[in-house]
């Protein structure tokens, strides 16, 4: 029997579910206000009113948490030539062959690049939320600026929706990668399989 | 339905259709620039009929009083002082307020199901009990025309007095004007009655007078005749060619569907990946315990 390896401690746990939180909430009450047919989500927040008054809290929340969390991992998402290579057998990836692949370290290059993809869409969030924040932001922009910015939240949204869907279903597709951010350990194996790099480097094998 | 009596045509985020069995006459409030003497019964008459009060505010030495539109102030007069030709003085006072656009900004850009609401007489009606606040109306409008109220944060604006009309009844602001500037009436017959004014103008040397019922928003039922109507501007800067932004139009227009589909399909995307190629599973299986 192996002994689990260490993925992530408890604080980093900690900040990871509660940027998720706010996440699915702020996603919840931000797709009710943008098309009718999810506007029945502005139920869960209390009706339409509370939901306007509520999203831009929550997202600003998701952004500070975020902004924590991403500081932790910066140092660990630098792109390598490893991986381009591994992006470019995406292929292989999706097929389960992979053997081919090139050794990843704590991170793959899907990893990295969904990385940068929150690290440059959620300040993009922010700041556009902000801009037509009411009633306590919008009244101090000209309205040329609100439209832009209710466009630019709209795409960085839809972008930040579409990446964290596939960040969960990779982590349903990928078994034994939960039990890194609910317990903080995965299993030997598993770190030998798709982080072989970071294996070698936590186990010294 | 706040109004039983009318029919509506369009209601801001609703996919259906809207009850609309009656039909009814397209209406239109027609402004004679050139008739107003700028004495704003206007503003008193509608202070009046809807029961606003407007905070008293201050002189800034010019005749616009109160100086913008708000929760509490549906119109303005707005006095613009100009020479069209040298040394000819004109005071051109334009009567600010909803320009009920037959395509409204306000109403493609709110998420709040029927809070706002087109009747189809053409009346652009703000439901403020469905309000939610968001101020999405505002980047709708093309001629800046909501305002938000402190006290309860809805937006507000002029109604076309729907109240009245749905009884028969015309705008208070058309009942009291006393030069006959403001006529109120089918649009077909206000388009008529413009079309009388200009002529008579052009006669009095206004050779660019024009009906003011801008396409761009594929027209309005609050129509100007202007003795200018080459140079919109000269009213208080009224839009040359008002239209919704195309930002706007992207983000309510194509982008909502095409991006909620987006979201859809990498869910199913994910799940028929995984009923195809099956999880990544760990090949040595030395973790049992």
């Amino acid at each position: 029997m192996s002994t689990p390896i260490q993925r992530y401690s408890a604080s980093e746990r900690n900040n990871h579910w509660l940027v998720a939180i706010a996440f699915v909430l702020a996603a919840l009450s931000g797709l009710a206000l943008f098309h009718p047919a999810f506007f029945f989500l502005s139920g869960l927040f209390g009706g339409g009113t509370w939901t306007r008054i509520l999203h831009p809290y929550l997202g600003t929340l998701m952004a500070l948490f975020f902004i924590a969390l991403s500081a932790r991992f910066w140092r660990l998402n630098h792109i390598t030539s490893a991986d381009r290579q591994w992006m470019s057998r995406i292929g292989d990836v999706l097929r389960n062959r992979d053997e081919n692949l090139p050794e990843a370290g704590k991170y793959n290059a899907g990893q990295k690049v969904l990385f940068w993809v929150l690290v440059t869409s959620v300040p993009v969030l922010l700041v556009s939320g902000i801009v037509f924040w009411q009633p306590w932001f919008a009244p101090y922009f000209p309205v040329w600026l609100l439209r832009v910015a209710v466009v630019v939240h709209a795409l960085a949204a839809w972008i930040v929706i579409l990446g964290i869907v596939v960040h969960v279903y990779a982590a349903i597709w990928v078994k034994g990668t939960v039990r890194a951010m609910t317990r903080g350990t995965v299993s030997e194996a598993w770190a030998r399989q798709h982080h072989r790099a970071w294996y070698r480097e936590m186990t010294g094998k | 339905m706040a109004l039983q009596s009318l029919d509506i045509k369009a209601r801001s985020a609703t996919t259906t259709p809207s009850p609309q069995a009656r039909g009814a006459i397209p209406v239109a409030k027609l402004i004679d620039i050139s008739k107003c003497i700028g004495c704003k019964a206007c503003q008193v008459a509608c202070m009046e009929w809807n029961d606003l009060r407007d905070e008293i505010g201050t002189t800034t030495g010019i005749y616009d009083n109160p100086r913008d539109l708000s929760d509490q102030s549906w119109t303005v007069m707005r006095f613009s002082e100009v020479e069209v030709q040298p040394g000819r003085l004109e005071w051109l006072i334009r009567k600010d307020g909803c320009m009920h656009c037959a395509d409204p900004g306000c109403l493609k850009a709110c998420p709040a199901p029927g809070a706002i609401v087109q009747y189809s007489n053409g009346i652009v009606d703000f439901h403020e009990e469905n309000c939610i606040g968001c101020g999405y109306c505002l980047t709708g409008c093309p001629f800046n025309i909501p305002r938000f109220s402190r006290k309860d944060r809805k937006a507000y604006k002029c109604t076309l007095c729907s109240d009245r009309v749905a009884v028969g009844l015309e705008p208070a602001c058309v009942k009291t004007c006393p030069t006959g500037a403001i006529v109120f009436g089918s649009k077909e017959d206000m388009t008529l009655h413009a079309a009388g004014r200009i002529a008579d103008l052009k006669e009095r040397g206004f050779d660019q007078a024009a009906l003011y019922d801008p396409q761009g928003v594929s027209g309005t039922h609050v129509m100007y005749v202007l003795q200018h109507g080459d140079q919109p501007e000269l009213y208080a800067n009224l839009p040359r060619d008002p239209h919704i932004s195309p930002l706007v139009g992207l983000w309510k227009g194509i982008a909502k569907p095409l991006m909620s589909f987006g979201i859809g399909l990498a869910v199913f995307a994910g799940f028929f990946h995984f009923v195809t190629a099956g999880p990544k599973e760990v090949e040595e299986e030395e973790e049992r315990s």
